[in-house]
C-alpha cells in the first residue's frame, strides 16, 4: 500500500493541477502538488530505511496494480517491484522532486502558467517512479517514454520561444533514437528468454550461459540482423541494443546533443530532470539489467569505452562554455560518463553510489545557478556576471558546497570528504583495478576528466562570484538574495552533498554491500572488484585528488590571478578553442547528416516517388489513356460513379449467372 | 435474446434512419435541424444496440457467434452473418464512430445535408455488412458497396479538387475489385461453396493459393493502402469533408486489414507464408517512405494521411508475422488507429472550420488562445507517435515484437518508424501550436466549443483507457486469434510433411 501511495501521489497531484488548475488557481495547485510530494518523499525515506537498511530477508516486494498486456507469451502487468535499488531511486527521485517543487514556488512566481508547470513536474515524477519500480521491461519502457514526454513538455514550457520548442523536439527525437534500440532490445530479450518479466529473465540468466566446452557452447540460438548468434553473442547484441536506449536517455557520447539544448527549460526542470533523475535512468537500466549485462564482457567493454569518452568529451566542452547552465549541463553529461564506466567495469554499486551523491550536489548546483539567474534578472551568460559574492552570500555558500562536492574535495586515505570525493574515487579506483581490457584507457580519461571537472567548476565560481561586476548598473542595483522558499531546498541538498558520501559509502560499495543490496545488483562469481579496488597503488588512489588540485590552481590562476591568460590562450589556440566552443561541431554534423538529408529524401520521395512515378504511370497515366479513347466524358464526377456502379453490377450479374450455371450441373 | 437477429438489426438499422430522412424536408433551419437530429439519433441508437453484441459475446469461444443463415436464390449463396473475436470489435468501432461523423458535420456541411446524411448511413450499412458477412459473395457486395457512398461524399461535398480525388479512388479500387471477383469465382469453382465458414476449412491446393492470394491481395492492399498503391489516400483525405476523413481513416482502411486476416491468412496460409517476405518489404517501405514523405507535407491533412499509411504498414507487417503477438497487435493497431486517426482528423476539422485552410504555414502559436485544443491535439499526437500509455503504443509494440520473432531485419526497419513518427508529428505540432501568436487572423480564434468537446473528450478518454488497460480487447480477440495462429501453423506443417513425403 505504501508503495502504491508513493507512486500514485504525484499522479494525483498531476491530475488535480492539470485538470482543475484553472479553477483552483495557481496557489492551490502549487500547494497541492508540493504537499503530495512531501508526503511521498517522507514515505520514500521510510521505505528506504525499511528495505535497504532494514535487516529483512532480501525478499523482493511486489505490489500488483492491474493487468496490462496479455498476448500469447507476452504477459505483463502493472506491478511495482521494490528492492534496494528501487528504494534508493525512490529516495533520490522523491527528495529532489519535492525540493524542486518547493523551490519552483519561488522561482516561477512571475509565471502565469504555474498550474501547468507544477502539473508537468508531478507528471514527470510519476513517470520516473513507474520507471524505477518496473517489474518488466515494458513498464520500464512506459516510464522511460513518460519521462521523455514530461521532459519534452517542460523543455518547451516557454512555448513562445522558438528555441525552446526546437530544443524540446530535439530532446524527444534524440531520445527516440535510443528508444529505437531499447525496443529492439526488448524484442531480443523476449526471443532469448521467452518473457520480458524481470523475475523470469533473471532466473533464466543465472543458468543461461553454457559452461566452457559444453556441447551447446557454440550452438546457434538466434539470428539477429543476419548474424548467426551463439548464446554469448546473442546476449551481447541484446545488451548493446538496450544500452543504446540508455545512451539516449543518459546523453552519452553520440546521443548527447539534446542535453545542453534542454537547458532552454526553466532551471528547476534542469535540476530535477536533466541532472538528478531522468538522465540517470540509463544508469538505472544497466544496473537493473546487471544479471544479463554481467553475462557479456563485450557489451560491458562498449559501456566502459562510451562512458569514458563521454566523461572526457563533455568535460572538454565544459571548459569553455559561457552559459552558466550549459557548463553544468556538460558537467552532468561528463559525470554520467563516470557512472557508465563504473557499470562497464562491473562496479555496479559504485555507479549507483555516484548516481546517488551526484543527485544531491548536481541538483544543488543547478538550483544555485537558478538562484544566481534569478538574482541577475534572467541573465545566463557568465561574461555578464562577476562580483556577485557580496550580494548573494547564501547562494554563494551553497554553490561552494556543491562545487566542493563535485570536484571531490576530501582528505585522501581518511573518511573525511564531500560526497563526490568518495563516489568518484571509488569509480576511478575500481576502473584501475578492473580486468576490463579498457581499464587503462578509461582510467586515464577519467583522471583527465576529473582535472577538467575541477577546472570548469571553479571557473564557474570565479567568473560568477569573484572579480569586478560585469553586469550593467541597473542589474547590479537589483541583485537580491532569493526568498526562503528557494533557499531551504538548497540547505537540504547541501546537507546531502556534504554527508551522503561518508554516511553511505560502506553500504553502497563497502563492507555492508551484501546486507545492503540483498542481491538487487548482480555480479558474477568472477567479479571480485569490490575487494580488489581497495588495494590499488597509493598513487592511483591519489590521482583524482591531484587532478582536482591541478584543476583548481589552474582555474585560480586563469580567472583570479591573471585574467588575461585565458583570452591570450584562446586567441593563440583559435582552432582548438572554436572546436570546443562549438561542442566538437556535433550539431552541425548531425544537421548535415540526418536533418537535412532526411528532409531532402522526404521531398524527393514525395515529388519524384509519389508524384512523378507512381501517379504519373499509375492513375494519371491510365486516365490520360482513358481520355484519349473516350474524349467525351462530360460530367466527370457522376460519369465515373455510374461507370463504377455499372461495372460492379455487371460483375455481380456475371457472378450470379456463373453460380446458377454451376449449381445446375 | 439468442434468436433475435442482432447482427442484421445492427447492420440495417441505419436504413430506418434513411427512410425517415427521405420523409423529412430539409428546407429552412427547422428542416436542417430535423435532418441532423434524425441522423444523430439513428447512429447513437445503432451504437447502443451494437453494444449488445459485445455484451452477448462469448470471449472463450473461437467460433462464429450470433450466426444467422438463410438460403438465397437457391444458388448456394446464402445470407450468412456471424462474428468472431476478430470481426466483432470492428463492428463496434464502426457504430461507435458514426455519431462522431454526424456531429462533426453539424455546422460544416452547408448544402444538401439530407443527401449527405443518407450517404453516411448507407455507408454504415455497407461497412458493418463487410464485418458480419459469412458468405464471400455477400462480403464482396458489401465491400464494393462501401465505395459508392464514399465516392459521392468526396465527389459532392469535397474540396476543390474533389473530382480528381474521387476519380483516383475509383481507378485504384476498380483494379482491385475486378481481380478479387475473379478470385471469388475461382474459389467457388474449386470449393463448391461461397460460405466463408466452409471456405476456411477447405484448404485450397497450394498452386491455386498463389493466384487467389495475389488477386485478393490486390484488392486489400489498395484498401489498406499499402505502398505503392497508396497515393489515392492523401488526395481522398485532403478533399473529403472532415467526417469523410474520419470514416475513411477510421473504418474503411480497416476493411483491407480485416480482409487480409480473414481471407488471405486463413484461407491461403501457404501462399501467405510464401508471400510474407514481399509483404514485409512493402510494409517497411511504407513505414519509412511515407513517414519521410509525411514530414515534408505542407498540408495538415495530407501529413496525417501519410502517417496513416505508415501506421498501416505496422498492421500488414503484424498480420503476416502470423504469430499471436503480430496478429493481435495488428488488430489492436487497427482499432486504436480508428480512434486516434479519426480524432486527429476531427482536430484538423476544428481549425479548418475556423480558418478554412489546411496550410501548416497559415498557423502557429494556437496554444496561446486555444489551450484546450492544444491539450487534445497533444494527446492524439502522442498516441500517433506511439507513446506508451496511449492506445497507439500497444499495437505498434506487439507488431514489432511479433515480427522480431520472425525476421529481425523487418523489426529493425519497422522500429525506425518510432523515430520518424516523432519527427513528423512533433514538427507538425510545433509549427501549428507552439510559438508566439503573431498572425492577426489567428488571434480571434476561439477555443473548443461544447460540440467539439463532446467530439474530442470521449476519444481522449478511450485513447488513454486502452493505453493503460487494453485487456477488454485482448480478452475478446484472444480465442479467435489463437485458433487462427494454430490453424495457420498446422496448415504449414501439413504442407511440409507432404513435401517431405514426396521427396522421399
Amino acid at each position: 500500500m505504501i508503495y502504491k501511495a508513493i507512486v500514485f501521489l504525484p499522479l494525483i497531484g498531476f491530475l488535480i493541477a492539470g485538470l482543475f488548475g484553472r479553477q483552483i488557481g495557481a496557489k492551490a495547485s502549487e500547494y497541492v502538488t508540493t504537499g503530495l510530494m512531501i508526503v511521498a518523499a517522507i514515505l520514500s525515506w521510510i521505505v528506504f530505511f525499511d528495505i535497504a537498511l532494514g535487516h529483512s530477508e532480501g525478499e523482493v516486494v511486489k505490489a500488483v496494480v492491474m493487468r496490462w498486456i496479455q498476448s500469447g507469451s507476452i504477459d505483463v502487468e502493472w506491478t511495482f517491484r521494490i528492492d534496494t535499488l528501487s528504494a534508493i531511486m525512490f529516495v533520490v527521485v522523491n527528495t529532489v522532486s519535492t525540493l524542486v517543487h518547493l523551490y519552483s514556488i519561488g522561482y516561477m512566481h512571475h509565471d502565469e502558467h504555474r498550474p501547468r508547470f507544477f502539473a508537468y513536474l508531478s507528471l514527470f515524477t510519476f513517470a520516473m517512479l513507474m520507471l524505477i519500480t518496473a517489474d518488466n521491461l515494458l513498464q520500464m519502457f512506459f516510464g522511460w517514454e513518460g519521462v521523455g514526454l514530461a521532459s519534452y513538455l517542460l523543455i518547451g514550457f516557454w512555448f513562445k520561444k522558438p528555441s525552446a520548442s526546437a530544443a524540446a523536439m530535439k530532446a524527444f527525437i534524440v531520445n527516440r533514437v535510443g528508444d529505437f534500440g531499447f525496443i529492439l532490445g526488448i524484442g531480443g530479450v523476449f526471443v532469448l528468454f521467452g518473457s520480458i518479466n524481470f523475475e523470469t529473465i533473471f532466473a533464466a540468466a543465472a543458468t543461461y550461459m553454457p559452461h566452457e566446452g559444453a556441447a551447446d557452447a557454440n550452438a546457434i540460438v538466434a539470428n539477429f540482423f543476419g548474424m548467426e548468434l551463439t548464446k554469448s553473442t546473442a546476449i551481447t547484441v541484446t545488451c548493446l541494443l538496450l544500452f543504446m536506449g540508455a545512451m539516449g536517455k543518459s546523453a552519452q557520447f553520440l546521443l548527447h546533443t539534446w542535453l545542453p539544448d534542454a537547458m532552454e527549460g526553466p532551471t528547476p526542470v534542469s535540476a530535477l530532470i536533466h541532472a538528478a533523475t531522468m538522465v540517470t535512468a540509463g544508469v538505472f537500466l544497466v544496473a537493473r539489467m546487471s544479471p544479463i549485462f554481467e553475462l557479456s564482457p563485450d557489451a560491458l567493454l562498449v559501456v566502459t569505452i562510451i562512458g569514458a569518452i563521454t566523461a572526457f568529451f563533455a568535460a572538454t566542452v565544459g571548459l569553455v562554455q559561457n552559459d552558466i547552465k550549459r557548463v553544468i549541463a556538460y558537467s552532468t553529461c561528463s559525470q554520467l560518463g563516470y557512472m557508465f564506466v563504473a557499470l562497464g567495469v562491473g562496479a555496479y554499486g559504485a555507479a549507483v553510489f555516484h548516481l546517488f551523491t551526484h543527485a544531491f550536489f548536481k541538483a544543488l548546483l543547478f538550483l544555485c545557478a537558478g538562484s544566481v539567474i534569478h538574482a541577475v534578472d534572467g541573465e545566463q551568460d557568465m561574461r555578464h556576471m562577476g562580483g556577485l559574492r557580496p550580494h548573494i552570500k547564501v547562494t554563494f555558500a551553497m554553490m561552494l558546497i556543491g562545487t566542493l562536492a563535485i570536484t571531490g574535495v576530501g582528505i585522501p586515505f581518511t573518511p573525511v570528504g564531500f560526497a563526490g570525493f568518495f563516489s568518484k574515487d571509488f569509480i576511478i579506483e575500481a576502473t584501475y583495478a578492473s580486468h576490463s581490457p579498457a581499464s587503462g584507457f578509461a582510467f586515464t580519461l577519467l583522471v583527465i576528466a576529473a582535472m577538467f571537472t575541477s577546472f570548469y567548476s571553479w571557473r564557474l565560481i570565479f567568473l560568477t562570484f569573484f572579480g569586478k561586476p560585469r553586469a550593467s548598473h541597473e542589474v547590479m542595483h537589483h541583485v537580491h538574495e532569493s526568498p526562503q522558499v528557494m533557499l531551504v531546498p538548497l540547505y537540504i541538498l547541501a546537507i546531502g552533498a556534504v554527508v551522503a558520501g561518508v554516511v553511505f559509502k560502506e553500504f553502497f560499495y563497502g563492507h555492508e554491500y551484501d546486507v545492503f543490496w540483498k542481491g538487487a545488483l548482480f555480479t558474477s562469481e568472477h567479479n571480485e572488484l569490490l575487494h580488489e579496488f581497495h588495494h590499488v597503488p597509493a598513487l592511483v588512489a591519489l590521482a583524482p585528488f591531484l587532478a582536482m588540485i591541478i584543476g583548481f590552481v589552474t582555474a585560480w590562476y586563469f580567472y583570479i590571478k591573471s585574467p588575461e591568460t585565458p583570452k591570450r590562450l584562446a586567441a593563440s589556440q583559435q582552432g582548438l578553442y572554436q572546436f570546443l566552443l562549438n561542442k566538437w561541431y556535433f550539431d552541425e554534423l548531425y544537421d548535415f547528416l540526418f536533418v537535412r538529408s532526411a528532409k531532402a529524401l522526404g521531398r524527393f520521395l514525395w515529388k519524384k516517388g509519389d508524384v512523378a512515378v507512381i501517379d504519373a504511370y499509375g492513375p494519371n497515366g491510365i486516365a490520360a489513356r482513358v481520355v484519349d479513347v473516350t474524349r467525351n466524358v462530360v460530367r466527370l464526377q457522376s460519369g465515373y460513379l455510374y461507370h463504377y456502379a455499372f461495372a460492379m453490377l455487371i460483375g455481380i450479374a456475371a457472378l450470379v449467372t456463373w453460380m446458377m450455371l454451376g449449381s445446375s450441373f | 435474446m439468442t434468436d433475435w437477429p442482432i447482427l442484421s438489426t445492427v447492420t440495417f438499422l441505419p436504413l430506418v434512419g434513411v427512410v425517415l430522412l427521405l420523409l423529412t424536408g430539409q428546407e429552412g433551419a427547422n428542416g436542417r435541424r430535423n435532418v441532423l437530429y434524425i441522423s444523430l439519433a439513428t447512429t447513437v441508437f445503432t451504437f447502443i444496440v451494437s453494444l449488445f453484441i459485445w455484451i452477448g459475446f462469448d470471449n472463450s469461444s473461437a467460433s462464429f457467434q450470433m450466426v444467422e443463415k438463410h438460403e438465397w436464390l437457391g444458388t448456394g449463396i446464402s445470407y450468412h452473418l456471424g462474428v468472431d473475436g476478430i470481426s466483432m470489435l470492428f463492428v463496434i468501432l464502426t457504430t461507435f464512430l458514426m455519431p462522431f461523423c454526424v456531429l462533426a458535420s453539424w455546422e460544416s456541411i452547408e448544402k444538401r445535408i439530407k443527401e449527405y446524411m443518407i450517404s453516411f448511413l448507407l455507408l454504415q450499412v455497407a461497412m458493418t455488412g463487410v464485418f458480419v458477412s459469412l458468405d464471400i459473395v455477400l462480403f464482396y457486395v458489401f465491400f464494393e458497396a462501401t465505395l459508392i457512398p464514399m465516392f459521392i461524399i468526396i465527389g459532392v461535398w469535397g474540396g476543390k479538387d474533389r473530382v480528381y480525388a474521387s476519380y483516383k479512388l475509383f481507378l485504384y479500387t476498380l483494379l482491385g475489385s475486378v481481380l478479387m471477383m475473379l478470385a471469388i469465382m475461382a474459389m467457388y469453382w474449386n470449393a463448391g461453396t461461397t460460405d466463408i465458414v466452409e471456405l476456411l476449412k477447405h484448404g485450397f491446393p497450394a498452386g491455386m493459393q498463389t493466384w487467389l492470394f495475389l488477386a485478393c491481395f490486390a484488392a486489400f492492399a489498395v484498401k489498406m493502402p499499402m505502398w505503392p498503391v497508396h497515393t489515392w489516400l492523401p488526395d481522398a483525405h485532403v478533399q473529403a469533408p472532415t467526417a469523410g476523413s474520419v470514416i475513411l481513416a477510421g473504418v474503411m482502411l480497416k476493411l483491407g486489414g480485416y480482409g487480409m486476416i480473414r481471407i488471405l491468412l486463413q484461407m491461403f496460409p501457404l501462399a501467405s507464408d510464401y508471400f510474407a517476405p514481399m509483404v514485409f518489404a512493402l510494409s517497411v517501405i511504407a513505414i519509412i517512405y511515407t513517414s519521410l514523405v509525411a514530414m515534408m507535407q505542407d498540408d495538415i491533412k495530407k501529413l496525417i494521411a501519410y502517417s496513416s499509411v505508415a501506421h498501416m504498414g505496422y498492421v500488414t507487417m503484424g498480420i503476416f508475422a502470423a504469430n499471436t503477438q503480430g496478429v493481435q497487435g495488428a488488430v489492436f493497431q487497427m482499432l486504436s488507429h480508428g480512434i486516434v486517426s479519426g480524432a486527429l482528423f476531427l482536430c484538423v476539422g476544428v481549425v479548418y472550420d475556423r480558418l478554412h485552410t489546411r496550410e501548416i504555414s497559415a498557423y502557429g502559436g494556437l496554444v496561446n488562445n486555444m489551450p484546450k485544443y492544444a491539450v487534445a491535439m497533444m494527446i492524439f499526437t502522442m498516441a500517433n507517435v506511439g507513446l506508451p500509455g496511449t492506445s497507439g503504443f500497444i499495437g505498434e509494440f506487439l507488431t514489432i515484437i511479433g515480427v522480431f520473432r520472425v525476421n529481425t531485419w523487418v523489426a529493425l526497419f519497422a522500429a525506425t518508424g518510432v523515430i520518424l513518427s516523432a519527427c513528423y508529428a512533433l514538427w507538425l505540432y510545433r509549427r501549428v501550436l507552439f510559438g508566439a501568436l503573431e498572425k492577426e487572423n489567428l488571434k480571434q480564434l476561439l477555443d473548443l466549443s461544447t460540440r467539439e468537446k463532446i467530439l474530442l473528450y470521449p476519444l481522449i478518454a478511450l485513447t488513454i483507457f486502452f493505453g493503460f488497460y487494453p485487456a477488454p480487447v485482448f480478452d475478446a480477440t484472444a480465442a479467435s486469434i489463437d485458433a487462427l495462429v494454430n490453424n495457420y501453423s498446422a496448415a504449414l506443417q501439413a504442407a511440409q510433411k507432404l513435401a517431405l513425403a514426396v521427396t522421399h
